[in-house]
């Protein structure tokens, strides 16, 4: 009872001290919008791979290939796998894509600075295997002819592929012929174009990079493997997309929310000392009244409880005007950045998740509560003489 | 004889002021009886505000004991002491001390939320203190809405809310102009009087501690007179 009625009387004192309030709930705010924009970018990876990564498709790389880029295949290694078991089949023959894979130069739209684009040779059946593919401009390329479609992402991030107009990559030059979408995931940072022209323009010959098989289940790519890795007429890797994107993104996606981390923690250093200095500079306004109350037999608790509430709102306020700043500013926010797993770029958007909200509205209390948590107890041990004495 | 409500043997307080040991009250006596009417006078830095202090159970002393009502407070814990004070003391500060966010009906109830008074009884008891005051009209009014005397009264309240044993006054009209100030002279008297409240009052000025019933005199932490 005694303690709610310390915290009441205390937070109807707080439009007395707006301003030093303000200050904390703003240096709090900034802290915040920083972490949940880390996170939404952390987020909008992890989104970007997970919406690529089907569990039951498999992607097939050469032994011991890190990725595609690595990865060579023959076509006579693609024949064996078009027939192994546990891949789906319908009318038209397996559903596999023997892809070829390739990064070409691009400027990007901000800088100008060349970056590099995953430019990928599909067979007829890569878009059934993609269930999120979408085209929405344009149309598909035609096999045989030098066209090209390309990822949302990679349209909004790089200068000169826009659908009618002619790009240059290789020693060829490409007709844009539409614009494709896939839920926000990699593939979107993609261009696109027949797997036998590709082959031909960048002399590969019938090499291939990789190839996608649609599994029967999740539970075949167990069978898959094993048929593969025993068949000594193929040397090859196996693994679900799912599995494949998360180990191709796993070092991009723990330095950005190691980075991420490491900076709100350093800055949040800084939000806990303006804090500590909001409340201490609470805690001194009202020395005489807290003194009184003491005098008056309140308990030194009710008076620590009094700060730690106050604090702890100043941090839900400041983590609500952070979280509600990045998702004004991040959300849906497009960017890219180089994967160098894959030497690539990969583009993505920012995802600021309830989750994402919610971790930084949680920092946020934390950092109030401990920049509250000293000034509190100072007041509930002060000298109830000396406090009275004070003006 | 009256029994005595406050009896103080061999009181010591010292402050440290660095390695500088400053002693404030030297092995004082002194007994208060149930119903008396004490005003504590003497010059700065006498000790008379550190003996009411200790009196009331906001310090410790160095040495020696201080009994109210048969309880030892010297031993108390300081949670201890903030709960005998809500239930055995009531203060009156010389700037009054209201918290200028509540109305002056909240503020008496202040003490009262330390006790088991149901809302309705605290607020039935925090607006018949204020009527014993004279402001139960104002009972709705900020601090910032009174007069320095009207505040004062508020404060007299809120220390007789709880009925305490023992109203420790400091300096209480020190901040008030002569006929503000002898309005609370006059309720200290009723109080005393007529509720036979037990009154200790520090103050510097000879015409509040006439009003007393006793005036002791204290000079470099000592008792060296004392007047009926």
């Amino acid at each position: 009872m005694q303690a709610i009625s310390v915290i009441c009387m205390n937070l109807k004192s707080v439009p007395g001290r707006l301003a030093a309030t303000l200050v904390a709930v703003i240096g709090i705010a900034g802290v915040v919008m920083v972490l949940v924009a880390t996170l939404a970018m952390s987020q909008g990876f992890k989104a970007a791979l997970n919406v690529a990564g089907a569990a039951d498709v498999a992607v097939i790389v050469r032994g011991g290939s890190s990725g595609e880029l690595a990865s060579t295949l023959l076509s006579a290694e693609a024949k064996v796998i078009e027939d192994a078991p546990g891949i789906a089949r319908d009318a038209s023959g397996p559903l596999v894509s023997p892809e070829a894979y390739v990064l070409v130069d691009l400027p990007m739209r901000g800088s100008g600075t060349a970056a590099n684009v995953p430019f990928r040779g599909v067979g007829p059946r890569a878009m059934a295997l993609r269930s999120h593919f979408k085209l929405v401009s344009g149309r598909l390329f035609r096999p045989g002819l030098d066209e090209v479609i390309v990822g949302r992402g990679a349209a909004s991030q790089f200068r000169g592929i826009q659908v009618g107009q002619p790009v240059r990559f290789g020693a060829k030059q490409w007709d844009v012929v539409g614009v494709f979408e896939d839920q926000g995931s990699v593939t979107e940072s993609e261009v696109w174009t027949d797997v036998h022209v590709l082959q031909a323009s960048y002399r590969r010959g019938s090499s291939l990079q990789s190839v996608r098989a649609q599994l029967l289940a999740p539970q075949a790519t167990e069978r898959l493997m094993q048929a593969l890795m025993t068949d000594p007429r193929v040397n090859v890797t196996v693994a679900t997309e799912k599995a494949f994107y998360s180990e191709q993104s796993r070092a991009l996606v723990t330095l950005v929310t190691t980075l991420g981390s490491a900076i709100a923690f350093i800055m949040g250093i800084g939000a806990v000392f303006g804090a500590v200095n909001t409340m201490y500079a609470a805690v001194a306004a009202r020395t005489r009244e807290i003194a009184t109350l003491r005098a008056l037999g309140f308990g030194g608790g009710a008076v620590l409880a009094s700060v730690l509430v106050e604090a702890a709102l100043i941090g839900i306020a400041g983590g609500v005007l952070g979280g509600l700043l990045a998702y004004v500013g991040f959300d849906g926010y497009r960017a890219s950045t180089l994967n160098f797993q894959t030497f690539s770029q990969l583009t993505f958007a920012f995802r600021v998740t309830p989750a994402v909200l919610g971790t930084g509205i949680v920092y946020a209390v934390a950092l109030g509560l401990v920049g509250g948590l000293w000034p509190g107890y100072r007041a509930a041990h002060m000298s109830v003489t000396a406090g009275l004495r004070s003006l | 004889m009256t029994p005595a409500l406050v009896e103080v043997r061999g009181l010591r307080k010292e402050y440290r002021r660095g390695t500088e040991v400053v002693p404030v009250l030297d092995g004082l006596d002194l007994d208060i009886a149930s119903g008396d009417y004490l005003a504590l006078m003497g010059p700065s830095g006498s000790g008379k505000s550190t003996l009411l202090n200790l009196l009331g159970g906001l310090d410790q002393p160095t040495a020696g004991s201080i009994r109210v009502a048969g309880v030892a407070i010297e031993g108390l814990s300081s949670n201890e002491l903030a709960s005998w004070r809500a239930r055995h003391v009531g203060f009156i500060f010389q700037m009054y001390n209201l918290l200028p966010v509540l109305t002056a009906r909240q503020n008496v109830e202040l003490p009262l939320l330390l006790t088991r008074a149901s809302q309705a009884e605290r607020q039935r008891r925090a607006e018949a203190a204020l009527s014993l005051v004279g402001l139960a009209d104002r009972a709705n009014h900020k601090p910032g809405e009174l007069s320095g005397g009207q505040e004062q009264r508020v404060g007299i309240a809120r220390a007789i809310v709880t009925d305490p044993d023992l109203l420790l006054c400091d300096e209480p009209t020190g901040d008030l102009d002569r006929k503000s100030g002898d309005q609370i002279l006059d309720l200290f008297d009723a109080l005393n009087r007529e509720a036979g409240k037990t009154i200790i009052m520090v103050t510097h000025d000879p015409r509040a501690a006439a009003r007393a019933r006793r005036i002791l005199y204290l000079d470099k932490g000592a008792l060296v007179r004392e007047e009926r």
